[in-house]
């Protein structure tokens, strides 16, 4: 089903968050902002929450720690015991010393790229994917807001442009998305 | 908006917009490559291709085409690998350790340092492949089950830990500096006509949209990566200290070495930024963005950094007296006076007395001065670690082992190749990349920028109507990224 979407575009990131909170104060729900770089403080007028992906870092750097940590046990006390320097590999507790640099890297190892891929999938962010910004400007200097008719069903079109026209926007345009 | 104090100097002068960044930045990548990036192209490439085929030379024939020998058994390969982590360690550290100590002057180097970073750790890593004389049993060096062999790697030994450090540090930094590119590239994607630059620039940008929850992400994977590339960067070079300070080697064997190896590595890394940063800032027009300032702080922190490697020199010395031990103070009495004291002397010149001319603010406001002294430094930099290794095991524990290292024409070969690739791998970088962070320069504009700071950026109307000046309102976190 067709849906009207109103793109208001905006010259100033604080023109376009004064604007938000603005609407939002008037109970206007603003769907998204497409900004060329992140603008400071407009997550919560918007009502965007904070990521989560620090706590899945943490889990993947544990993963990465538990992996290290069964890894070397299994290699080199378990399986294959080496006697090096009349220094045998009898259990791990005796070994952990030489075994620290490597679980250390292998936890930033996992926590970094398990973050990294998580974030590119959560994004939608791959090579190859196309890009849904609604101007090609706002990767530039241009600041887009995007209101959602279906959002705002106590409004209507004229009364939510009417807003829109207050707040110092500059261009406003109107599309379609199936 | 964060207000800066006055009193701060401004890390972007004059007057820029939002749009001016974007040009300024986008504008080298777009036009034609002036004829001088063709020609130091062309010079690095020949330069880099004969480095490919000393190696190819070398791995056709043996580790024998260098010149080594029974009691010089690592020379110019080790030294090289060492020099080139350490050069790559400016980049991690100006993008990681500098945002969590939230330094906005980072912002117009960090994605040039990090690109050297990574081009520096290619050169480093290319050392010990080769020297493992076959190249294709590389992958041995990974815990593989038992039937590739009948042991596991030896997790005990530093060597095998500096394969992971390194490995870690190498694909750590490339993500790192892969997503922050991913928005830039998408400013590039939007603004190029050409069909293939369009569809090329679409690929490296993952269809990045710019969407508030995406940049929500964004600053907290930028944050939660730097606070695990942090450790990272010091316990990198740490461990390449430990395949020397964990042998029974007199002048390796010391406690000092980590905290050594790793001053040493951020004093010649921040000396490649500046070698580097110098050229590009003009040749490139970026002298609003990189400005005496920016080359101030780097200098700041090569003084410190060149202090702490004076003084780990200095109580080396010392030690190697206090200690007792004759091998050890035998070690250092060679270096200084022995037959390789002009390596020494050149190492002390270079790393000791010269950054120790930047207490002077009009010589480290010189860039000219600042230009010079960074090429110094890496040559210095470049003699100690030759200087450790060498000087330490060419005096074997006995007499009729002792010997002297002379470098064959493919040590050299294989050397300045690597300088070649390096400059092969970074030119590209700076005609098809953004050289700067553009999304996170846009972020400063407004607090650190020379026309905002000192009011004469005009008032946007919308505020000059409503009363606002330039919307210095209250919400916090703004120098978050």
């Amino acid at each position: 089903m067709a849906e009207k979407v109103i793109y208001a575009m905006y010259d100033d990131d604080d023109v376009l968050k004064d604007g938000a909170k603005k609407l939002v104060a008037k109970g206007v729900k603003v769907a998204d902002v497409f900004s060329p770089f992140p603008i400071h403080g407009i997550d919560p007028i918007i009502g965007v929450k904070q990521t989560r992906l620090g706590i899945m870092a943490f889990l993947y750097g544990l993963t990465g720690l538990t992996l290290a940590t069964v890894g070397m046990n299994y290699f080199m006390i378990q399986d294959w015991p080496m006697n090096i320097g009349g220094k045998p590999n009898d259990s791990y507790l005796d070994n952990v010393l030489a075994f620290i640099p490597i679980s250390f890297e292998f936890t930033v190892l996992c926590a970094a790229h398990g973050m990294a891929i998580t974030y590119l999938l959560l994004n939608k962010t791959l090579p190859g994917m196309p890009a849904t910004n609604p101007d090609p400007r706002t990767t530039d200097d241009k600041f887009v807001m995007e209101l959602r008719l279906s959002d705002n069903g106590q409004f209507s079109e004229g009364e939510l442009m009417a807003m829109l026209n207050e707040t110092g926007v500059i261009e406003v345009d109107q599309k379609d998305i199936h | 908006m964060h207000k800066e104090a006055a009193i701060r100097e401004p890390l972007i002068l004059g007057h820029k917009t939002y749009h001016q960044i974007t040009e300024d930045v986008c504008k080298p990548i777009e036009d034609k490559a002036p004829r001088m990036w063709y020609i130091l192209f062309g010079i690095a490439l020949v330069i880099g291709l004969y480095g490919v085929g000393c190696i190819f030379y070398l791995l056709g024939t043996g580790i024998g085409v260098w010149g080594l020998n029974k009691t010089v058994g690592w020379a110019w390969d080790i030294t090289n690998f060492v020099w080139w982590v350490g050069i790559g360690h400016a980049g991690t550290l100006i993008s990681a350790v500098l945002l969590l100590f939230r330094q906005k002057w980072r912002m117009a180097i960090n994605r040039s340092a990090e690109a050297m970073t990574i081009f520096a750790v290619f050169m480093a890593g290319l050392f010990p492949l080769i020297h493992m004389g076959r190249l294709w049993v590389g992958y041995w060096t990974l815990p593989l089950p038992n039937h590739f062999g009948s042991l596991w790697v030896n997790f005990n030994s530093p060597l095998l830990w500096d394969v992971f450090a390194i490995s870690t540090y190498l694909s750590v930094s490339l993500v790192f500096w892969y997503i922050g590119l991913i928005p830039d590239f998408a400013t590039i994607r939007d603004r190029v006509k050409k069909p293939i630059p369009k569809k090329m620039y679409s690929i490296l940008s993952f269809g990045w949209s710019g969407r508030a929850k995406h940049w929500n992400r964004f600053e907290l994977v930028s944050l939660v990566l730097a606070g695990v590339a942090t450790p990272l960067v010091f316990s990198v070079h740490s461990i390449v200290s430990f395949d020397f300070a964990t042998s029974v080697i007199p002048g390796w064997h010391t406690t000092i070495f980590p905290p050594y190896f790793v001053a040493g590595a951020v004093f010649s890394g921040f000396a490649m930024v500046q070698t580097l940063l110098l050229v590009m800032r003009k040749a490139m027009k970026l002298e609003a963005y990189i400005h005496t300032r920016h080359v101030e702080y780097m200098n700041i922190v090569i003084m410190v950094t060149g202090s702490i490697v004076g003084t780990a020199y200095i109580t080396e010395l010392f030690i190697s007296w206090y200690s007792g031990v004759e091998y050890e103070a035998y070690a250092f009495f060679n270096r200084a006076t022995g037959p390789y004291w002009w390596a020494y002397w050149s190492m002390m010149t270079c790393n000791v007395v010269s950054p120790q001319l930047m207490w002077f603010k009009k010589l480290r406001r010189s860039l000219l001065f600042t230009f010079i002294i960074s090429i110094v430094v890496n040559i210095g930099m470049w003699f100690e670690r030759y200087v450790i290794i060498v000087t330490s095991i060419h005096r074997d524990y006995l007499p009729s082992s002792w010997s002297m290292h002379y470098p064959s024409h493919i040590d050299l070969g294989v050397y300045v190749g690597t300088i070649g690739l390096f400059f092969v791998f970074f030119l590209l970088f700076a005609r098809f990349f953004p050289v700067l962070a553009l999304n996170e320069l846009k972020t400063i504009l407004k607090s650190s920028g020379e026309s905002y700071k000192n009011d004469t950026a005009p008032v946007h109307p919308y505020f000059a109507k409503n009363g606002h000046s330039h919307g210095h309102d209250d919400h916090g976190n703004t120098d978050n990224h």
